[in-house]
């Protein structure tokens, strides 16, 4: 039984609700913890800079936003093969697993693929970006959703769907710069990936709206 | 005559003061400062809470120093919270543990190189070879978990290798006591060195128990349930070779003394000037600690300091890549094992340990599990396997 909400404790819920009127709070109110918040924000530093050699404008950009797109393509990979998991232990959504192998694939491919790109602009593949660091902060629940034993399948295509959902707009937003940037090579490789991405938004929201339709049945 | 090092009186307690907004400073940034700020941190913070931990046993054990003892340990709660929260949210615990074995690579490499006495030596490289190997099995785990590279915490000043197996470091209890160094004879940084290595392997512990849990893939925790094992027996080793004959008293001047000189090393070797100061500061306020607790040696056991305490300090524990002297120990010393308190070949290994460590590997290994043919590569060994 859920023992989280207070109807299931109806007399101590009550109990509680006295809380309100027994506390006599100081003045003040959530903007005070604004206050503190603005204070660090405004001596705060930089997640860090970006790795050598040190370009400025649009290259800048270019190279951190390189690095998210690498370190998100990795964990991408490793998201995947928590779902493949996820699928097999409960095969009653009917997730191929074949589909799901070659989603994975492409992820680690795409991995390589931006690898390659860093490389081809003289910068460091093996460096972690800023906005690299970021994501994988931002990445952290979605790890912690797809490798808990106790989510559901349709839980973890969420998660998932919260992944290609950003990785959809990120790739978009990548061709844009490399287009600012003239590289028609890399507008071109990047096009295709962008082209698998969206393959694997539509089918993830397939999946998942099968799956959410299927628990309401019972399935 | 009393040693020079107690000439520099430091900072008197009652000037030791601090405030909420002091204590939470700012993060040293993941992705620029050296690996060894880090390290420097993790080390500081291990110490401070042994200081912490011996405190509070102390005071159990001692009715007359309850007070000086509360009154020394409020500071060092504070010291050890603003040195702890200099490490940034935007490490992952996994990536923090990676900078945890780091720590316990090259600190205690670097104590086994400079250790005058050759049994302790023999047991930091001991130690060291089981650490070595769980940075091999986390990073494994960092990257097929989380899809990171170890290196970006590392910074390329450690291995990321196989050391001696995890799956074969679990010891009957017997097996993880040594001998302890004897209080009358050892050299001074003997046993600074004991309680540094110490001090840094109990945090570590720590640290695996309380964020093991925090992970909801089940390989992850079981993977910090067997290395928060291995820690525990490296608390009981390196606990063991400290004398237990010292008095509480001379155990807590060697504390304060054990902080005195890591914060000088600290100090002397800091490429961050904001955090240079931190030691600086956290230096004079551990040389007010060290003059109260001298002066209530003298008063308590009416023996001289001299017994106890060196002229002057000793040489810091360098802060830097033992990449060599790492490889040439895993090249000869992989091998070896623990019997009682000697540290043996292989074939000669104790019947209990064997024992214990089949009924714990029972059920498989998760050291091995999670590094199944894994090979570090830059970047994350995705790069070895896709075209």
């Amino acid at each position: 039984m859920n023992q989280s909400g207070m109807q299931t404790a109806p007399e101590a819920g009550r109990a509680m609700l006295e809380n309100i009127e027994l506390t006599k709070p100081n003045g003040g109110d959530e903007r005070d913890l604004a206050k503190i918040r603005l204070q660090y924000a405004k001596e705060s530093d930089p997640v860090g800079s970006l790795p050598e050699p040190k370009q400025a404008g649009m290259a800048a950009v270019l190279m951190d936003k390189l690095g998210e797109r690498l370190a998100f393509e990795r964990a991408g990979t490793r998201l995947y093969d928590a779902l493949m998991v996820k699928c097999a232990a409960d095969g009653s959504a009917g997730i191929p697993a074949k589909d799901l192998k070659h989603i994975r694939d492409e992820e680690a491919t795409h991995f390589a693929l931006i690898g390659a790109a860093i490389q081809s602009l003289g910068g460091d593949p093996t460096a972690q970006t800023p906005s690299a660091d970021v994501a994988g902060v931002e990445g952290m629940g979605l790890m912690q959703v797809l490798t808990d034993p106790k989510t559901t399948v349709v839980q973890a295509l969420h998660a998932i769907l919260v992944a290609e959902m950003t990785d959809n707009a990120a790739w978009e937003e990548l061709i844009e710069l490399v287009s600012e940037a003239g590289n028609d090579e890399l507008v071109e490789r990047f096009t295709e990936a962008r082209d698998e991405e969206q393959e694997h938004l539509e089918k993830v929201q397939d999946w998942y709206k099968a799956a959410t339709l299927a628990s309401a049945n019972g399935g | 005559m009393k040693p020079s090092l107690l000439e520099n009186r430091g900072v008197p307690l009652e000037k030791q003061k601090f405030t909420w907004r002091d204590l939470v400073q700012k993060p040293i940034s993941k992705l620029d400062d050296d690996a060894y700020t880090r390290v420097r941190i993790i080390l500081m913070n291990g110490i401070e809470l042994e200081a912490h931990h011996f405190s509070h046993s102390a005071a159990r054990m001692n009715k007359a120093l309850q007070l000086p003892l509360a009154q020394i340990r409020r500071v060092e709660q504070h010291q050890a919270t603003m040195i702890n929260w200099l490490i940034g949210a935007d490490h992952s615990p996994l990536e923090t543990t990676i900078a945890y074995e780091q720590v316990a690579i090259d600190v205690t490499a670097a104590v086994a190189m400079n250790e005058p006495d050759d049994y302790l030596a023999q047991v930091y490289r001991f130690g060291l070879l089981e650490d070595f190997d769980h940075l091999y099995r986390y990073s494994a785990l960092l990257d097929r978990l989380e899809g990171k590279d170890a290196n970006n915490i590392l910074q390329s000043y450690t291995d990321i290798l196989p050391g001696r197996p995890t799956v074969d470091e679990h010891r009957a209890p017997q097996d993880d006591l040594r001998n302890p160094y004897d209080r009358k004879s050892a050299a001074p940084l003997s046993k600074l060195h004991a309680l540094t290595i110490m001090a840094a392997e109990q945090q570590t512990h720590n640290y695996y128990m309380n964020i093991g849990p925090m992970y909801s893939d089940p390989v992850a925790r079981q993977l910090y349930a067997e290395i928060a094992s291995i820690e525990e027996q490296h608390v009981t080793q390196y606990e063991s070779i400290i004398d237990p004959e010292e008095s509480w008293l001379e155990k807590w001047v060697m504390h304060e003394l054990g902080e005195v000189y890591n914060y000088h090393g600290c100090m002397q070797q800091e490429s961050n000037p904001r955090i240079k100061a931190i030691w600086e500061r956290f230096l004079d306020y551990e040389l007010g600690h060290l003059q109260m607790a001298c002066e209530l040696f003298k008063k308590h056991e009416k023996r001289d300091l001299e017994e106890i305490l060196p002229e002057s300090l000793p040489e810091p524990i360098p802060f830097a890549s033992q990449r060599e002297f790492v490889r040439e120990t895993l090249a000869g010393e992989v091998d070896l094992r623990a019997n009682g308190a000697g540290i043996v070949p292989k074939s000669k290994e104790s019947k209990a340990s064997l024992a214990y460590r089949k009924q714990m590997n029972a059920d498989g290994s998760p050291s091995e599990t999670v590094s199944a043919g894994y090979k570090w590569a830059p970047g994350s060994e995705l790069k070895l396997k896709v075209a």
